[in-house]
């Protein structure tokens, strides 16, 4: 008996595309992309971070320190301001004509644009004081967007070993200086050894010299300035509310527009309904508005519970949240009804659908920040549908962007809405003939 | 058939009713919101609607369970109510799929009367079905289609003259073999059985149970069997089995 429930599961198993798809597809597929995203496969050790550097003290050890940080492969440096954005340098100020030396002021404005992860401020006085451990010495400050929490850790981490590569001449003099201080002058025999050490550490470091580490934690005083987070009552939240929301309106959608046209094939009604007086533009349209007010509501239901419980600034970003929701909607409920017209059966739909949504999800941001990703897979990320409306999202709620800076997610939305209607009407043409 | 239909065509489509074979209905509307949809969907508002679903209500026999999803109704129920959605806007044609399909014989009867009504106000039904039976009491003109393609058109009558014939089949069951054959009669004997083709029954068959008789026979059953659709259908397509 056993063995006959075997066979028929066996039979059953060669023969459902879906489930082939659904047991041994999807989980290779995921794992890869998981794969790729943390253990760093096809990129370096860890993500390239855009970053900004300001240089207030102008000191040579100021300066070695800037220059490392541009030397270093996992970070892509822009120290000038038209090198950056040149549009919001201009509206700076005096100091930040193109090519002119960043200004805080700058480094503020790229970073709360998204247009780096982070900046870097060596204060004025910086190399005059190093090393000196403790006490009143200037602190460089890490001008940060902690929806990204990577960056800010792991530029913090990279400055104090930098310290230790790029200025190891500055190190030993001020070490001595302090020696002198407080033990007494050297004799001429040992100020002659330290005067050798001192042209030999000057000499550049080799480019594969390992930056950073722990061990030299604590050589230069950083603080990480939330410039976007710091008035925000619980700035994650506003990132989670939209991953989630995007997700599962997609799967909303999809089975919910795109199964309900499959169900009115197979039941019969969409016979009889297309016998009547609506015709199939008539009946899609219907479909499609019906699942962008579902989706409105479910993003707003999310939304409001998230300003509920969680301190979400919903109102305070409402024209934002509205366009953006409403656009989302429009797409994800225009994907369901293409789906709906792509697939033969419900049980295809769920296969594919959730194979589409799902790979979407992980490649677009909706599963794991793409920040965090490498630049190739954030490059695959803006096909999927997710990466657009997070970007969104993300401009509305932790950017504070303006409701017309959201133009290029509103562009590509929309235009993703009106081809997958059109998709949609082509694929449907197979139910009109009788 | 085989067309697309199009929007130029919405004329054409009121003056039809399509009853699909399938329940097509909305299981978790009620019987009257299944109703006013699909009336809906027929261009009918307002008072108009109002009165259709009324008269549909009344015409199912539905009425007191008009409140209910229908995805609670038995077969016979549901049938009746899909009937009743593709026929609200009174048109001229109903086309009618395989109406009585998976109904007990009471609801069936009760599905060819509401029918019969549509016939009696005016209305033309076109019924495609596999039993035969229905549409040769129910149609009063036939249309048989094989492999997709029309084989044979006309009223039951003219369809039996044009193949099998008007004559009865007369067939007797003995209580035992013919000695040896009938002489002198169009009759054929096969073990205990003995047929014939009648065109005039009445005339026929007395001359048969008498020959029978003095054979030494003794008739234990007679069946006179008109000719049926079946029997035109077999007789047209073959007995082989379709796929």
């Amino acid at each position: 008996m056993i063995a006959t429930l075997l066979r028929i599961f066996w039979i059953h198993l060669r023969r459902d595309r879906v489930l082939w798809l659904l047991t041994f597809f999807v989980p290779v597929a995921f794992f890869s992309i998981f794969a790729i995203i943390f253990s760093g496969a096809g990129r370096g050790s860890t993500p390239t971070v855009r970053v900004a550097v300001v240089d207030e003290d102008g000191s040579e050890f100021s300066k070695k320190l800037a220059t490392a940080l541009e030397k270093d492969k996992s970070l892509r440096v822009t120290t000038s301001a038209g090198s950056g954005d040149p549009r919001r340098a201009q509206e700076g100020g005096e100091d930040n004509q193109p090519g002119a030396p960043l200004t805080r002021k700058d480094a503020e404005a790229l970073v709360r644009d998204g247009k780096v992860s982070a900046a870097v401020v060596l204060p004025r006085g910086l190399g005059q004081s190093f090393p000196t451990f403790g006490g009143d010495r200037p602190t460089v400050e890490l001008l940060a967007d902690t929806s990204d929490p990577v960056a800010p850790q792991m530029l913090s981490g990279m400055l104090q070993g930098l310290v230790m590569t790029a200025a190891p001449d500055a190190m030993l003099k001020g070490g001595i200086g302090q020696l002198n201080k407080w033990g007494g002058p050297l004799t001429p025999a040992q100020q002659k050894v330290i005067d050798q050490a001192e042209q030999r550490l000057k000499r550049p470091a080799p480019d594969d010299v390992p930056s950073g580490g722990a061990a030299a934690s604590g050589l230069l005083a950083v603080k990480v300035v939330d410039v976007l987070g710091q008035e925000k009552a619980n700035p994650a939240i506003a990132f989670y509310a939209a991953a989630t929301a995007v997700m599962f309106l997609l799967f909303g959608c999809a089975n919910g527009a795109g199964g309900s046209l499959l169900e009115e094939v197979e039941s019969g009604t969409l016979d009889r309904l297309l016998s009547s007086s609506l015709t199939m533009p008539r009946l899609l349209a219907g479909k499609w508005l019906s699942f962008v007010l579902l989706g409105v509501m479910q993003v707003t239901v999310m939304f409001v519970w998230g300003w509920l419980v969680f301190k979400l600034e919903l109102w305070s970003h409402l024209a934002g949240f509205i366009v953006m929701t409403l656009v989302t909607s429009a797409a994800a409920a225009a994907f369901g009804v293409m789906l709906g017209t792509f697939c033969r059966t419900r049980g295809q739909l769920a296969g594919v659908s959730t194979t589409v949504i799902l790979l979407m999800s992980a490649v677009g941001g909706s599963m794991f920040p793409r920040f965090a990703m490498s630049e190739g897979l954030q490059r695959v990320g803006l096909f999927t549908f997710n990466a657009w409306a997070l970007d969104g999202y993300q401009k509305v709620f932790w950017r504070d962007a303006p409701v017309w800076e959201l133009w290029p997610q509103v562009l590509v939305l929309a235009a993703l809405t009106v081809v997958f209607l059109a998709a949609a009407r082509l694929l449907a043409r197979r139910w009109e003939t009788v | 058939m085989g067309r697309k239909l199009n929007g130029a065509a919405g004329d054409a489509r009121r003056s039809l009713g399509v009853v699909p074979q399938e329940i097509a209905l909305y299981p978790l509307l009620t019987a009257r919101e299944n109703l006013e949809v699909f009336g809906a969907f027929y261009n009918l508002g307002g008072a108009a609607l109002a009165e259709q679903v009324t008269w549909a209500l009344a015409w199912t026999e539905l009425g007191d369970r008009a409140g209910e999803p229908i995805k609670g109704f038995s077969g016979g129920m549901k049938r009746r109510l899909n009937i009743a959605c593709g026929v609200l806007h009174k048109p001229e044609v109903v086309l009618l799929d395989e109406p009585t399909v998976g109904v007990d014989p009471q609801s069936r009867e009760r599905i060819w009367e509401m029918l019969d009504k549509l016939r009696e106000a005016g209305a033309s039904l076109v019924l495609t079905t596999h039993q035969l039976d229905e549409a040769q009491t129910r149609g009063d003109r036939i249309v048989i289609i094989d492999h997709g393609k029309t084989i044979a058109a006309g009223t039951f009558r003219e369809l039996v003259e044009q193949t099998v014939g008007t004559r009865r089949q007369v067939t007797l069951t003995l209580d035992r073999p013919l000695p040896q054959p009938l002489d002198g009669l169009a009759a054929e004997s096969h073990g205990r059985t003995v047929c014939l083709q009648a065109a005039d029954v009445a005339a026929e068959l007395p001359p048969l149970l008498e020959r029978v008789r003095a054979a030494g026979c003794h008739v234990d059953d007679l069946a006179v069997q008109s000719p049926t659709l079946q029997l035109v259908f077999l007789h047209l397509t073959g007995r082989e089995v379709r796929e």
